[in-house]
């Protein structure tokens, strides 16, 4: 095979491998034991896909304890206390419990597959940065029935999920719910770590023959960014999560403000986190739309080279953005004047992307799958949520609107509207090579349908509360606001969205059993996870893939006019 | 079995990516980059703003010598790389037992200046906001010392058995890697706790 590329003999069929991996599944115990020492990336990232979605349905159930809480003023279903666990909690997860997991899940997934390589460089690091994050959910969690704080016994952390000093400190916090929550971000920080290095490794040094940088499907590149911005944001978070128990265990001072300590110290080391984690989060739903729209837009995607650069622009750009959180905070005007702008900044490597994306589906013959149906909303939403992003990177607009349900709408609209979309359209796309079966297709309708109503009832509206005022993170409000109804219109919204979920969480159960054959190319494809069996087998490619363009598999399916004479 | 020619450059050069070794251990080297930079924030940040004493410049003296021992240790795992690349194994288990005995030596010096400190000076990490800081970047820089030590301690070891031969010299190289890394670390640390602050 030594100049040779996959074999076509009788189309991309020859190049399956048609052994079964197992005759038989064994006992019930042989399947879980086989799945707690599995190093093979594709189970760990089903692992991490399943724990991720498990704590969604947990964080979704407390953003719907919050809504109907605030369905009209002076409501009495939960009380103070338990509303700031329950926000502080439903933060916490989303981020660190959901949005992470999910994400790396369907990177250690989708990386090695379509860099045609067999495994991740560190299958044991894999499955060790797994459980870690794993251990840190269930430790997070078990502040519920073992944690002790202000509220008494069964606390949960109340400190909301940017925790700012010295709110923390044991003189405000007592007992120990705030070590849960540190311990808990400790550790899935320790885990992220692990798997950002294992993908960059991954990347860098598993690609088959003749896959160049340049030749990479961009979810690769997009995965390496999105690593290397773990690299160097999650790290801070974890030191200053060493710092909060330095002082919370040794009596250091580092955020004790009586003793010289800063509370602004925290903030910035918080944001510096806490906004390239947000192009953490972002940059993987942007590989899946770079995936997705090309496939179903039956166009190879627009402008590759840009798409690149703007990826990394992304990358660079967001560590240099993180005080436009604390504009209220006082700085001095230069301050204000450069976060503003390198917050706007951002707006132009975004825009490529949008505008590369528009211009991939441009006299594309659009098939409107559900996929692709999730892809377009993302595409809308996410130009709306940038826009107003560009709004709040004004710090004199920002004053006004700082720690209001604008804000909070801001970036649901981002998490929601762009993540959360694409997330979903990614698990329609890649759930029939994980399991070898289709999702159903009227449920996935039915979700995509209900999904979009119920997000845009719930976070067009919420914007509005915002510039009235209203603001984020209390547990009831007057009657006599004007935000009554409005916040009725968003409760609704948000019960709207919930039946969404558990029609995908029906759909995901129903079609593993009942679902349609997928067999291996569903879609008809281009990258190299499609040209192996659904779901692969351990080994992933029997023979392993060479490549000489960007869309290997059109290649193969077209060989009389091959991408590989072109680029 | 039909294939397709495939006809480009590529096919003439031979197919070669980095080791993964060295970019994993870039990648970590990176993200303790990251940390270490926090500490060494939080550490100039509060360098002066202590309610109450003791401060740096009445209690720390300057490490000249256990200094000049962790640095120098670079240059004896440089020549262990060296004489491992050669196959020299002889060279290499005496170059890398003195690296051993000089990391020793730092954190014998370490340990030493934390029991002046503690005992003479009663500076702990409660008593203020330098010791606080002091005691945390330090002690993160020793506990990377601990850990490189540890490591280099089962080389040595796997070595005296004779399970270490030529053929391991890129695993080796990754490990001095990180510990090149912890030396340059001591630079940035050392500038900030015993010359800018002090």
């Amino acid at each position: 095979m030594a100049d040779q590329s996959l074999p076509v003999g009788q189309g991309i069929e020859t190049a399956l491998d048609r052994t079964p991996a197992h005759s038989g599944r064994g006992t019930y115990l042989e399947v879980v034991h086989s799945w707690i020492v599995t190093v093979d990336h594709k189970k760990l990232g089903i692992l991490y896909i399943a724990y991720a979605l498990i704590f969604m349905l947990v964080g979704g159930a407390e953003a719907m304890l919050i809504r109907i809480q605030l369905i009209k003023p002076h409501n009495n279903f939960v009380t103070p206390f338990t509303f700031d666990r329950l926000f502080t909690m439903h933060g916490t997860t989303m981020v660190f419990l959901v949005g992470m997991p999910i994400l790396f899940g369907f990177g250690n997934y989708l990386v090695p597959l379509m860099i045609g390589a067999r495994d991740m460089a560190f299958p044991r690091l894999n499955a060790f940065s797994f459980w870690i994050s794993a251990f840190a959910g269930i430790l997070l969690y078990y502040s519920f029935i073992g944690g002790v704080g202000l509220a008494g016994t069964g606390s949960a952390p109340d400190i909301a999920w940017f925790a700012y000093a010295p709110l923390t400190e044991k003189a405000f916090s007592p007992g120990h719910t705030t070590d849960y929550w540190a311990i808990s971000i400790l550790a899935s920080g320790i885990g992220s770590i692990g798997t950002a290095i294992n993908i960059i490794a991954t990347v860098f040094c598993m690609r088959c023959k003749g896959m160049t940088l340049m030749r990479m499907p961009l979810l690769a590149w997009l995965y390496a960014t999105m690593s290397f911005l773990v690299l160097v944001a999650v790290s801070p978070l974890t030191a200053c999560q060493a710092m909060l128990l330095i002082d919370r265990y040794l009596g250091g001072h580092f955020f004790d403000t009586q003793a010289g300590g800063s509370a602004i110290l925290w903030a910035h080391f918080f944001w510096i986190f806490g906004h390239p984690e947000v192009y953490v989060l972002v940059l993987p739903p942007f590989a899946f739309a770079n995936e997705i729209i090309p496939v179903f837009s039956r166009k190879a995607i627009f402008g590759y080279p840009a798409m690149v650069a703007a990826s990394v622009g992304i990358g660079f750009i967001s560590l240099g953005v993180w005080a436009h959180h604390m504009f209220t905070i006082g700085m001095t005007s230069f301050g204000n004047a450069f976060f503003t702008l390198s917050t706007m900044l951002v707006a132009i490597p975004t825009g490529i992307k949008t505008f590369n994306w528009l211009a991939t589906i441009w006299g594309g013959k659009v098939r409107f799958e559900t996929p692709m149906l999730f892809s377009v909303a993302f595409l809308f939403q996410w130009v709306i949520a940038g826009l107003t992003g560009v709004m709040l990177s004004v710090s004199a607009w920002n004053w006004q609107l700082h720690n209001s349900y604008f804000v909070v709408a801001h970036f649901h609209y981002v998490l929601v509207g762009a993540i959360v979309f694409m997330i979903f359209a990614a698990i329609y796309y890649w759930y029939p090579k994980m399991t070898g079966r289709m999702l159903n297709d009227t449920l996935g309708k039915w979700h995509f349908w209900l999904m979009v109503v119920g997000f845009h009832v719930t976070f067009d509206t919420m914007h509005f509360p915002g510039l009235l005022g209203m603001p984020r993170q209390i547990y009831t409000y007057e009657p006599d606001r004007g935000w009554n109804t409005l916040n009725f219109i968003i409760s609704i919204g948000g019960f709207i969205q919930a039946i969404a979920i558990l029609i995908l969480v029906y759909n995901l159960v129903h079609s593993y059993f009942r679902g349609e054959e997928a067999g291996p190319d569903p879609w008809d494809a281009w990258t190299l996870e499609w040209a192996t069996a659904s779901p692969p087998p351990a080994y992933n490619f029997a023979v392993e893939p060479e490549v000489a363009s960007r869309r290997p598999l059109w290649d193969l399916k077209h060989p009389e006019d091959p991408d590989s004479a072109f680029e | 079995m039909a294939t397709i020619p495939l006809e480009h450059g590529t096919r003439e050069t031979p197919w070669t990516l980095p080791s993964r070794g060295t970019v994993a251990m870039s990648c970590l080297i990176t993200a303790e980059s990251a940390i270490f930079t926090i500490f060494v924030v939080a550490y100039l940040y509060y360098m002066g703003r202590d309610v109450q004493g003791p401060t740096p410049k009445e209690v720390l003296e300057v490490p000249y010598f256990y200094t000049v021992c962790l640095l120098s240790s670079s240059f004896f795992i440089w020549l262990a790389e060296h004489a491992i690349d050669r196959g020299k194994m002889a060279a290499f288990r005496l170059w890398w037992g003195v690296t051993i005995l000089l990391g020793l030596t730092f954190l014998y010096g370490t340990a030493a200046e934390w029991y002046k400190l503690i005992v003479h000076d009663h500076l702990t990490i409660s008593t203020n906001l330098f010791g606080t800081t002091y005691y945390s970047l330090v002690g993160l820089h020793a506990s990377h010392v601990v850990v490189g030590l540890i490591m280099m301690l089962f080389v040595m070891a796997f070595s005296l058995f004779g399970a270490v031969r030529p053929e391991h010299a890129y695993r080796v190289k990754t490990l001095a890697l990180y510990w090149h890394f912890v030396d340059a670390v001591w630079v940035v640390v050392f500038t900030v706790v015993y010359v800018v602050s002090r």
